[in-house]
């Protein structure tokens, strides 16, 4: 909104009054008139909300009052700073948001993935892009697996100040040398009484500067000493800073890698030298931590598609935005077909998106419930969802700096 | 909570499912009202009687706080997130999705039989000042005159003695404010400053479907809800010409002149 900066004492007290007059006659409380512009001066309409349950519908109403405070220039700023937007991570926080699917015995709101999915998204869409919805992405879904397989000690210990916003965790799998192939994961875990060292490293690790607790996948029996592959990794969550909350662990080292986008949050290489993890840490047994880490992927999927959809839609709203107000040879550029056939294709792209996110998601929280007999494809069902709506939303953000 | 020999206050908080305040406004092609195939979400002035309720929860005795909403069954959403914010109870009066929006008087009314058939007597009504859609702005002084109540609109503070059963307040008026006393019970309508409604969190989200909502229908009330205006028509405020720039004082006095602007 226009502030009345720069101007003389005198002319900014008949500004200011001139704008408070204007605010009474829009009969528009002080709350709602210093949102951010973009969501609301467009006539892009976005997505159906055709198809989501009343609870989804909820979450994506609450999501998007609490992200119109975080107008477009924050995110910018936040971009060019390549600052972390801790702000959006505390305001979820006090609402309870962190804990969305989480147990309520521990001060979750036992919702599913279905309901995470569309809070990411809406973060997406308010304009603050990926970098916005990964303030929280991995404490929604790497805590899955944590939960999921920790001990009644372990989720009094860990749920309560991830769901606060005390602490925040970071996800630690991918490594310079083992991508797609998490089988052959190099960093090891060997243990040393009630404790294991860590050593080796992992790479893009998001997070992890602002992370307190790291959900860590490391080799605990070598390749040569197994018959089935997939029982060799076990998992942690593992202390990864010092009481301060800021300061790494000794053992640890975090080093930020520079990005070409989404710059607000932080990826990392990280190095392990004789790294100690308590072993009241572990998660599970040790050695099940490949099929543990497969039930946090699938619920990333339909996070990450929700993440695509909101960024899709952000990016034709904008595009549709400027269509309608830059005028060439004396009309909208958006009269012409050449600008509109595009922009309603990606439209209709991330509509089809939607149904197999939501969809995915869908299947995903039934098979969680014990109800999944009739989704046996689920890692496919997932992974189209991720697959179709990262593209139509790629295709969106093109088409829409195209028309731009 | 400290004793008091009076009886806890009951707060009613009548609230409106309106088009958000965001969408733009489009009037339908039979100019006969506006497309309201839009987003709709409580008027926020009613977020702001459901948000001082909450509050005056925290600062006065209050025993219950209930929401009320006249509209057809998406309504129920609006009680939802009053619900969510702190509220007890909820009331929807149900409209058929075809019916007409009901009109100030007719609220009023229905609000007054509300009022009246709740066993616990209401002793302060907080509502909106005017809705965002139809910018009325009466529905809360015809229902202080309906009741016999006393009132206070136009609310930018507002201070409650449960037990010297007075409330105390702070109203924006032309040039400045002017503080009312009031017994109770009392009619308030909510201004701008008032305060500002909190966002609702996840798990008072989800302790709010569980909460109870009554449904009733206008017969239930004995009342009629049939409209007793009727709208001819209805445009489109007209297209705003651009402004133009002036390099000078003396070119501004020109333009004034020219536009038949002169001193007085
Ligand atoms: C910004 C960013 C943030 C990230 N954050 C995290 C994080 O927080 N935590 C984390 O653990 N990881 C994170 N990652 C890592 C990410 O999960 C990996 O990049 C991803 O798993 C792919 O691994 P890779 O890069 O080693 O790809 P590779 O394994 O090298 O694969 C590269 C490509 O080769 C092809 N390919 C490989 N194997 C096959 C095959 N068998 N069949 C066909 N094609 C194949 C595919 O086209 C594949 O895309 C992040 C990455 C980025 C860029």
């Amino acid at each position: 909104m226009f502030t009345p900066k720069n101007v003389h004492p005198y002319a900014r007290k008949v500004l200011t009054r001139h704008l408070e007059a204007r605010r009474r006659q829009l009969a528009l409380p002080r709350h709602l008139t210093s949102g951010p512009a973009g969501a609301s001066a467009s006539d892009y309409e976005g997505m159906g909300l055709d198809g989501l349950t009343e609870s989804q519908v909820q979450v994506r109403k609450a999501i998007s009052a609490i992200c119109r405070k975080f107008p477009d220039e924050y995110w910018a700023q936040k971009d060019i700073e390549g600052t972390y937007p801790n702000d959006l991570h505390r305001e979820l926080a006090n609402g309870g948001w962190i804990g969305i699917c989480m147990p309520e015995a521990y001060g979750g709101s036992n919702l599913g993935i279905s309901e995470a999915a569309v809070m990411l998204q809406t973060i997406a869409e308010s304009g603050a892009g990926i970098a916005g919805a990964q303030t929280i992405h991995a404490n929604v879904y790497a805590m899955q697996p944590v939960w999921t397989f920790a001990t009644e000690e372990q989720r009094f210990r860990w749920l309560p100040p991830i769901i606060a916003g005390k602490q925040r965790a970071c996800f630690a799998v991918t490594e310079p040398n083992t991508g797609l192939d998490t089988l052959r994961l190099q960093t090891n875990a060997v243990r040393q009484g009630d404790k294991y060292v860590v050593n080796g490293g992992k790479i893009w690790i998001s997070s992890a500067q602002v992370a307190q607790k790291m959900v860590l996948l490391a080799r605990t029996t070598p390749l040569s000493a197994l018959e089935k592959p997939s029982e060799g990794l076990s998992l942690f969550f593992a202390d990864i800073k010092e009481e301060d909350g800021v300061t790494p662990r000794k053992g640890i080292e975090l080093r930020q890698i520079s990005k070409m986008g989404g710059r607000a949050v932080d990826a990392n290489q990280v190095f392990f030298d004789n790294f100690e993890v308590s072993a009241a840490d572990r998660i599970g047994e040790e050695g099940k931590g490949f099929k543990q880490i497969l039930h946090g992927m699938n619920a990333e999927r339909c996070l990450l598609a929700g993440e695509a959809l909101g960024l899709g839609h952000a990016a034709l709203r904008r595009a549709t935005r400027y269509a309608s107000e830059r005028i060439v040879f004396n009309r909208p550029i958006g009269q012409n077909q050449a600008i509109q056939h595009p922009l309603a294709q990606s439209w209709v792209d991330l509509e089809a998106a939607k149904l197999l996110t939501y969809n995915a998601a869908r299947a995903y929280d039934d098979h969680v419930e014990g109800k999944g007999s009739a989704h046996t494809d689920l890692g496919a069902r997932c992974n189209a969802a991720k697959y179709f709506a990262a593209e139509a939303a790629f295709k969106a953000c093109e088409r829409a700096v195209m028309s731009i | 909570m400290r004793p008091s020999p009076s009886r806890l206050l009951n707060i009613l908080v009548p609230v409106k499912r309106a088009v958000d305040y965001a969408v733009k406004i489009r009037v339908n092609p039979q100019q006969t009202g506006i497309d309201t195939n839009v987003k709709h979400s409580m008027n926020p002035f009613d977020e702001i009687a459901v948000e001082e309720a909450v509050r005056l929860r925290e600062r006065t005795d209050v025993s219950s706080i209930k929401l009320v909403t006249i509209g057809p069954p998406k309504s129920s959403e609006t009680l939802r997130t009053g619900l969510a914010m702190g509220a007890d109870a909820g009331i929807h009066v149900e409209l058929p999705e075809s019916a007409p929006a009901p009109e100030p008087l007719g609220v009023a009314k229905a609000l007054r039989a509300v009022i009246e058939r709740q066993k616990e007597p209401v002793d302060v009504v907080i509502l909106g000042k005017q809705a965002i859609d139809d910018d009325a702005g009466q529905t809360g002084q015809m229902l202080a005159g309906l009741l016999g109540w006393s009132q206070a609109t136009f609310a930018s503070k507002v201070e409650i003695d449960s037990a010297g059963k007075e409330a105390t307040v702070l109203r924006e008026i032309d040039g400045g404010s002017e503080e009312l006393k009031c017994k109770l019970p009392v009619i308030i309508t909510t201004d701008l400053r008032l305060n500002e409604p909190r966002y609702a969190s996840l798990p008072n989200i989800m302790k709010a479907k569980k909460k109870p909502i009554e449904k009733l229908t206008p017969s239930d009330l004995g009342v009629d809800l049939t409209p007793i205006l009727q709208t001819l028509k209805v445009t489109e405020p007209p297209k705003r010409v651009g402004g133009g720039k002036v390099e000078n004082v003396d070119e501004l006095i020109a333009k004034l002149k020219e536009a038949g602007i002169t001193a007085a």
